[in-house]
């Protein structure tokens, strides 16, 4: 595996577009031809170049290539989108879109990240170290697709509207999160460690919640099942298993209706 | 000699009514009087005259005051100013014409410009929720004539909409709807007993913040499955027993405004309310509408939609493509994040209703402001275009809140030598052609 070595030179003047900073862009190329590699501001093309120093060479694919970026890319859109393979390491905070669409490889965030990131995710790993904004593995708006496969992992507090019609993968806060939870999910798994605010499980068709801490308040469409004990990603205990939502379709499997659950650890 | 123009649509709030008379001086320059129109759509007529109009552009100096100028040199200073900026947010479009947003459009498609009209600070959510889930909708006309379960939640026609009581949702006795107000059951959910809870038979006060609970309560009672004892404040047995009217209804129709728009999970209690519209419609014919507020801001949406294909935040910067994302491309959010480097504002007041912080952003960039009148945005704008007031002193097409397009009609003549928003427009768009050309 080779690697690329990116730092911020010059902070964009409003916000920069580079959808194209990914191993799959970046493969076969060397420093001097990322460097040409557009990204955009406003209705102004520009290249990486302009706003990175780069050193390093990628790999002859994707797969083997790993990307790092240094300084601040607080100001920077796409990190990461739709990378299918390879590994990317983002030592800074990142703005809206980063890991959306991704399909494989590792990306790894040591940061904060702004909304709608892993939007629509397909696979791969991604790691966010700080928190994570609205809409995290939601769909893109008005798509009916959110997350649908990978593992997304966030080790501190996520905000509201996550995993929005999401329909596989899993998806681990390790914090606390804000309102609307898993609202229209059809699929996956989201496990909250800490505690969540309100509208969990929100129009819920299908899929699993699993909720570590409190919930403020719980949706009227959801009614108490059993208790269980389960592993959930590493911790053994007992949880109170809720069906729901009551108020909302669900599919029928072998004459059983089948329902999304919630479960609450006691 | 008077004359008396009858059957004037009101360019005021959505309900768009289309009976309005008005009375003209016979050189076609002054209103005399407005009938049938309510107080605030009167108010609207009765602006054209109002003392003090300004009838030509202002310029701010640099000590702050403004200077008037001629229309050529703000036509020039405005297609400099978009030109010049790699991302404009071109905001407004809800007071104006659906031709003028046409012109709008091109220029934004050539300066890469973000058009977003005032759905962003209103309705928008309920246009994120329809985009997410689709609405069961029908025409005013329908209501009228159909509808015997009717309910008003979280809006309160009584001031925002005062006509749209009596001309179309409580009190009009309409083809299969003879006997009026009673043989409809009205409904009011609101977290305040308003004027509107006042007209109707039956109000439920929902604890602020839990419509998205309330909403799904209904839709589980609507399934025949348990309810905890109370939901946002309401007793089950309340909310079993209006399930049970609503099913029993001939036509049902759900009106709803800010109350569900802009409290806590906004797009997400349109989202559940249209669910329960639609498990209605298992039972009887049950549609929704948004209240729209401003009169032609669905047609804005109507325009962007069909040019675009989305209803407002339309980024158009990266010009082969359209792209729309609300939080990202909506007018508040750039403002704030500092994403646009400068602001072309049209037909709605920003300054009036924006969040403070993107105000004193807006007032940072450059800003041109075309209104009629004097306003809270035009006060923080370099510069301040004056037009001929659409709907009134010329017409154009605009969309009721049901989506019914209505042309508008001219009454009376604009002030001598002031351009309309469409001629405004054409000559900004032809000097930005100059301008690109040369670069
Ligand atoms: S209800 Fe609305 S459209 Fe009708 S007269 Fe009043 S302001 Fe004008």
């Amino acid at each position: 595996m080779k690697t690329v070595t990116l730092t911020v030179k010059k902070e964009p003047e409003l916000y920069l577009e580079c959808e194209t900073l990914t191993p799959d862009a970046f493969a076969g190329k060397k420093a001097d031809e990322i460097a040409k590699i557009p990204a955009y501001q406003g209705r102004e093309d520009t290249t990486l170049g302009e706003y990175f120093s780069i050193a390093g060479q990628a790999g002859a694919s994707a797969a083997e290539t790993q990307i790092i970026i240094n300084g601040d890319c607080s100001k920077m859109k796409y990190i990461g989108a739709k990378m299918s393979a390879g590994e990317m390491i983002v030592n800074s905070d990142t703005d809206m879109y980063t890991g959306g669409w991704m399909t494989g490889g590792k990306l790894v965030v040591k940061g904060n990240v702004h909304s709608f990131c892993g939007l629509g995710m397909e696979g791969g790993e991604f790691i966010i170290e700080g928190d994570a904004g609205n809409y995290l593995a939601a769909s893109y708006r008005g798509d009916w697709r959110g997350m649908q496969g990978g593992v997304l992992r966030v080790k501190g507090n996520a905000g509201s509207d996550i995993c929005t019609f999401m329909n596989g993968g899993e998806v681990i806060i390790e914090g606390n999160v804000d309102i609307h939870i898993g609202t229209h999910m059809e699929g996956g798994k989201i496990v909250v460690k800490g505690n969540a605010n309100r509208r969990v499980g929100g129009q819920l068709v299908k899929g699993e919640i699993y909720v570590f801490g409190n919930i403020n308040v719980m949706m009227p469409g959801f009614k108490h099942n059993r208790d269980v004990e389960l592993e959930v990603d590493g911790t053994k205990a007992v949880f109170a298993e809720y069906l729901g939502d009551l108020g909302e379709r669900h599919p029928k499997r072998k004459g059983e209706t089948v329902y999304g659950k919630l479960y609450l650890k006691k | 000699m008077t004359k008396v123009v009858k059957d004037v649509i009101c360019p005021f709030c959505g309900t768009l009514c289309d009976d309005v008379e008005i009375t003209v001086s016979d050189d076609n320059k002054k209103i005399i009087s407005v009938r049938n129109a309510c107080a605030i759509g009167a108010e609207k007529f009765n602006h054209t005259s109002l003392p003090g109009r300004v009838t030509r552009p202002r310029m701010r100096q640099p000590d702050g005051t403004f200077k008037e100028v001629s229309y050529d040199e703000a036509v020039d200073w405005t297609a400099k100013t978009l030109v010049n900026a790699r991302k404009t947010l071109m905001y407004g479009w809800a007071s104006t014409s659906c031709q003028a947003m046409s012109v709008g459009h091109e220029i934004a498609e050539k300066i890469g410009g973000i058009v977003d009209n005032c759905a962003t600070v209103c309705h928008g959510s309920s246009l994120i929720a329809i985009q997410d889930v689709g609405v069961p909708s029908c025409t005013l006309g329908e209501v009228k004539n159909r509808a015997d379960r009717v309910i008003f939640w979280g809006c309160n026609p009584a001031h925002a909409h005062p006509r749209h009581m009596s001309r179309y949702s409580i009190f009009p006795r309409g083809f299969f709807t003879v006997k009026g107000h009673k043989g409809r059951k009205i409904y009011c959910v609101d977290c305040r007993y308003t004027d509107t809870a006042r007209c109707a038979d039956e109000f439920i006060q929902v604890q602020q913040g839990y419509d998205y609970e309330l909403l799904n309560a209904f839709r589980t009672a609507a399934r025949g499955e348990v309810l905890p004892d109370t939901v946002g404040g309401v007793p089950k047995e309340k909310i079993y027993e209006i399930v049970e009217e609503l099913k029993g209804g001939r036509f049902g129709v759900i009106f709803f405004g800010m109350g569900l728009t802009h409290t806590m999970g906004r797009n997400h209690n349109i989202d559940i309310a249209i669910a329960l519209t639609r498990d209605m419609n298992d039972f009887t014919k049950f549609n929704i509408m948004a209240m729209r507020g401003h009169w032609n801001v669905t047609g804005s949406g109507q325009v962007l939609a069909w040019q675009y294909g989305f209803p407002y935040a339309v980024d158009l910067s990266r010009r082969t493509k359209a792209r729309y994302q609300t939080g990202e491309t909506t007018s508040v959010d750039l403002l704030i994040r500092n994403e646009v480097d400068a602001c072309f504002n049209i037909a709605t007041d920003p300054g009036a209703h924006f969040p403070i912080d993107s105000v004193v952003s807006m007032s940072k960039k450059p800003t041109v402001t075309i209104d009629p009148h004097i306003n809270m945005s035009t006060e923080i704008s370099d510069l301040h275009i004056p037009v001929a007031m659409v709907g009134v002193e010329v017409g154009g097409c605009a969309y009721r809140m049901d989506n019914v397009p209505i042309e508008t009609r001219k009454v009376v003549d604009p002030p001598d030598g002031m351009l309309t928003d469409v001629e405004l427009l054409t000559k900004i768009n032809e000097r930005v052609d100059e301008l690109m050309g040369a670069k």
